[in-house]
């Protein structure tokens, strides 16, 4: 039930409006702004305003290898479908304007290669149609486009294979897709990257009723997945908002976060085995259903979270546990950030194995959510108060959970940790609360332009970086700070009048060096994807970096699979 | 002036209904049950109405199983006064439950009455009409307005009837059922919370009360809703054309 009052928001979260741009520059050439925070608006849309400098970092100096390929790349006319001659314009760090080229050794599409295709998979799963096309080259913000002429839908692990083999022969870039939901860029090609959708292999392996082992295909929808576990009395060990497009093999190729990560943890453990193909064609059968398997090095994991750029996952074999009875949720609220913290280490001492999420939002956020979502009220007396805290338990038994948490809060109150709080007293209640909690995406959207950054902090000192940014920016843009605060996942939106380099500015790289400098993630739970492949040195050292670029290498060595992402441009075009 | 509300526990709103294999029922166990959501509208207009000063006390009454203290508990956080629980095992008809209501009126000496128009469980839509029948009290039903006049001792309710509102004037006491639109009931505080743990809830057995539970009605079955069939797509105009006529027989 709770599932299904999410489902209602789900695509809401994290929105941005149409930011994308899209014109061209010269001969054969497309000039595109691929990222909110490098976007330049011109009232004709003709000109396009020199891109902000900033102050160099120190990291930026570690790293700055990573801007210095700004050479203009002039393709011979392809045959076939034509050469894509394209270059993408992004700012890199945030203080520099950089090209991406398309990678000079990547082949064009040719009607040969089409006719291979169609042998392979048949006529009707090789879609060349404008309009189907324009759709899978688009992510779902409109924030990223590409160009790609080529549609594949395979249907069998088989076909993803000769797919993979053929492609990899002729030097022809793919991106892989799944539901299409990624919110950095991933899963749409940048320029003519050939698309090969996961969206017809979605049936259902096998499920095992005594282990609550699911063995599935990638393509199969989060919420379809969702609903047929229900019928057996089982859940997915995750939950997000995207649930009713995105896929499961899309899930585990971005290691998806979501609500109940508290509880259940992240997808390198509740993912036990998974099939994968090669760059080459070569299928690795990792699809184990044991809990334990101490064999050699554990692969499976290099396919979680590397967002298809070492292989396409094709099938995977999930733990899911099963359906508990008794949900409870209590709306709270709390006079300072401090109170937030010390709540949460009481939660998680006092309601240990029934803690199924913490999640925190401010006052701004609140506001926000009060006046621009309609039919939503504060389930609190009129107060003011600095933060809300949702805490939801779940357990199977009902009594003895409510009476649990009851007492908890009970004594948080006396203890001043509480400010006010109310208890849901049922499933519409409880669905109210967590509507105002994820609405807050939907109500930053509403508000008007918006900087979002998706960080990982140290739980201790994640809102100082709220409160710093409020003060670098005054009155310009109202911040706002939301998050999985049991993860330590803070959710940093700058709402603005109007999209301003002077805001800009005072933002970036601020917040991605704040980050660095506390041992934070730039990327807690979106991924790199396009957006962010550069940025990764502020979360990552270079040596690691090297020896992701070097399994990249070994895995992919014409670097076909979803190129231009992760890693830094740099490295991964050699 | 004292007000008698009746709350009801039943399988949360949200919950998708089971039907018990046997057929015997709906599945209730291992099932989120909670007020019944007309009996909480009932219960905030009754807080309201002792919160302008109409009324001295909120008594909030329940009849089942064990279990139905939990209930009593969420009227009392809510900010009920106190809380009466009728004991009784097995199903529990309009009539008798109206009996049951009688009963504590002659013990309670409530002005007013105020209930849900109906369990979303059952759907009677029968006891408040019932107790005000076996009472002799004025009734207003399926209420979307009420005001109360302390000096004159009456009750005007507006109810939504086919085709717009209809206005009663009723002589107090009453009976007064509610409907969806009446007000937004509020939510269980901690401090409320906490303050019903000290409030009082009373046990009665059908016995005391001199009832005895019976019914005239048998269910013999329950089943679930026939399954809709799933669409088709036809493709081509004539096959629709002959679908229509053929097998829909609307054209």
């Amino acid at each position: 039930m709770m599932e299904k009052c999410r489902a209602t928001r789900r695509l809401f979260s994290h929105s941005f409006k149409s930011l994308f741009n899209h014109r061209s520059v010269s001969d054969h050439s497309t000039l595109r702004s691929a990222s909110v925070f490098t976007h330049h608006f011109s009232d004709n849309g003709q000109r396009c305003i020199p891109l902000f400098q900033l102050q160099k970092s120190d990291l930026l100096a570690r790293a700055s290898f990573s801007r210095d390929y700004k050479q203009t790349f002039w393709p011979p006319l392809g045959r076939g479908l034509g050469g894509m001659m394209c270059a993408l314009q992004f700012r890199s760090f945030g203080s520099a304007g950089t090209k991406i080229q398309r990678n000079p050794s990547f082949a064009t599409l040719n009607s040969d290669d089409v006719t291979y295709f169609k042998g392979v998979l048949g006529e009707k799963n090789v879609v060349q149609d404008e309009d189907r096309l324009e759709f899978v080259n688009a992510d779902w913000m409109h924030k990223y486009k590409g160009s790609s002429r080529l549609l594949l839908l395979p249907t069998t692990t088989d076909q993803v294979s000769q797919i993979l083999k053929y492609c990899n022969s002729r030097h022809l870039a793919v991106v892989p897709q799944g539901g299409n939901t990624g919110l950095v860029g991933g899963s749409v090609p940048v320029f003519d990257e050939v698309i090969i959708s996961m969206s017809s292999m979605n049936n259902i392996v096998d499920f095992d009723k005594v282990s609550g082992m699911l063995v599935c295909e990638a393509g199969c929808i989060l919420e379809n997945l969702i609903s047929f576990l229900d019928n057996q009395g089982f859940i997915m060990p995750l939950d997000l908002g995207a649930k009713g497009s995105c896929q499961i093999g899309g899930n585990v190729s971005t290691n998806a976060g979501g609500l109940r990560l508290i509880r259940h943890g992240s997808l390198h453990g509740n993912v036990l085995g998974l099939e994968a193909v090669l760059a080459n064609g070569n299928v690795l059968d990792m699809l184990g259903t044991l809990r334990k398997d101490n064999t050699g090095y554990d692969l499976k994991h290099l396919f979680i979270g590397s967002e298809g750029s070492l292989g396409i996952v094709t099938k995977v074999s999930i733990l899911t546990p099963p359906k508990l009875s008794s949900v409870n949720i209590a709306f709270i609220a709390c006079k300072d950030y401090l109170s937030c913290q010390r709540l949460l280490l009481e939660a998680k001492r006092k309601l240990g194995e029934i803690l199924s999420a913490f999640e925190f939002w401010d006052s701004e956020a609140m506001d926000l959510v009060l006046n621009h979502l309609e039919g939503v009220r504060n389930p609190l007396p009129p107060s003011v108060h600095n933060f809300y805290v949702l805490i939801e338990t779940t357990s199977s038994d009902e009594s003895y959970d409510k009476e649990k948490l009851e007492a908890f809060l009970l004594r948080s109150m006396e203890s001043g940790l509480i400010s006010d709080g109310v208890l849901a007293q049922d499933i519409n209640q409880a669905s109210s609360f967590w509507r105002i909690r994820e609405g807050i995406p939907e109500a930053l959207m509403r508000a008007g332009p918006i900087y979002k950054y998706d960080l990982s902090l140290p739980v201790e000192n994640m809102y100082n970086l709220v409160e710093e940014m409020r003060v670098r920016l005054a009155q310009k843009a109202k911040v706002v700070g939301y998050g999985h605060l049991g993860d330590g996942n803070l959710h940093l939106n700058i709402s603005a009048p109007q999209y301003d380099d002077m805001i800009l500015a005072q933002v970036e790289p601020y917040v991605y060096e704040w980050t660095s400098k506390h041992r934070g993630s730039i990327s807690a739970e979106h991924g790199l994807g396009l957006m962010k492949a550069n940025e990764i040195f502020y979360s990552k050292s270079h040596e690691t970096v090297q020896v992701m670029a070097s399994i990249k290498k070994l895995l992919d060595p014409n670097g076909i699979l979803n190129p231009y992402k992760v890693l830094p441009h740099s490295l991964s075009t050699h | 002036m004292k007000v008698l509300v009746a709350v009801k526990r039943v399988v949360d709103y949200a919950v998708k209904i089971r039907v018990k294999p046997d057929k015997s029922g709906v599945e209730t166990q291992n099932v989120k049950m909670s007020m019944n959501p007309f009996c909480e509208i009932a219960l905030e207009e009754a807080l309201r109405i002792k919160e302008a000063g109409l009324a001295s006390e909120v008594v909030a009454v329940s009849m089942g199983s064990a279990q139905c203290v939990d209930t009593l508990r969420t009227g009392l956080a809510m900010g009920a006064d106190r809380g009466i629980h009728v004991e009784a095992t097995g199903a529990l008809y309009p009539l008798t439950v109206a009996k049951v209501l009688k009963a504590l009126v002659e013990v309670e000496k409530p002005r007013l009455i105020i209930m849900g128009k109906q369990a979303i469980d059952d759907d009677c839509n029968q006891t408040g009409q019932m107790v005000a029948g076996l009472l002799g009290w004025p009734q207003g039903t399926f209420a979307s307005k009420v005001l109360l006049d302390r000096e004159k001792q009456l009750a005007t309710v507006e109810r939504e009837v086919d085709g717009g509102l209809e206005t009663l004037c009723l002589d107090l006491p009453a009976v007064i059922t509610t409907d969806l639109r009446l007000n937004q009931p509020r939510y269980a505080t901690l401090p409320n919370i906490m303050k019903a743990k000290s409030k009082v809830i009373k046990k009665y057995t059908p016995q005391e009360l001199n009832v005895e539970i019976k019914s005239d009605l048998e269910v013999i079955e329950v089943t679930e809703p026939p399954k809709r069939k799933a669409g088709v797509i036809v493709s081509s105009v004539d096959e629709l054309i002959d679908k229509l006529k053929n097998e829909a027989h609307v054209i």
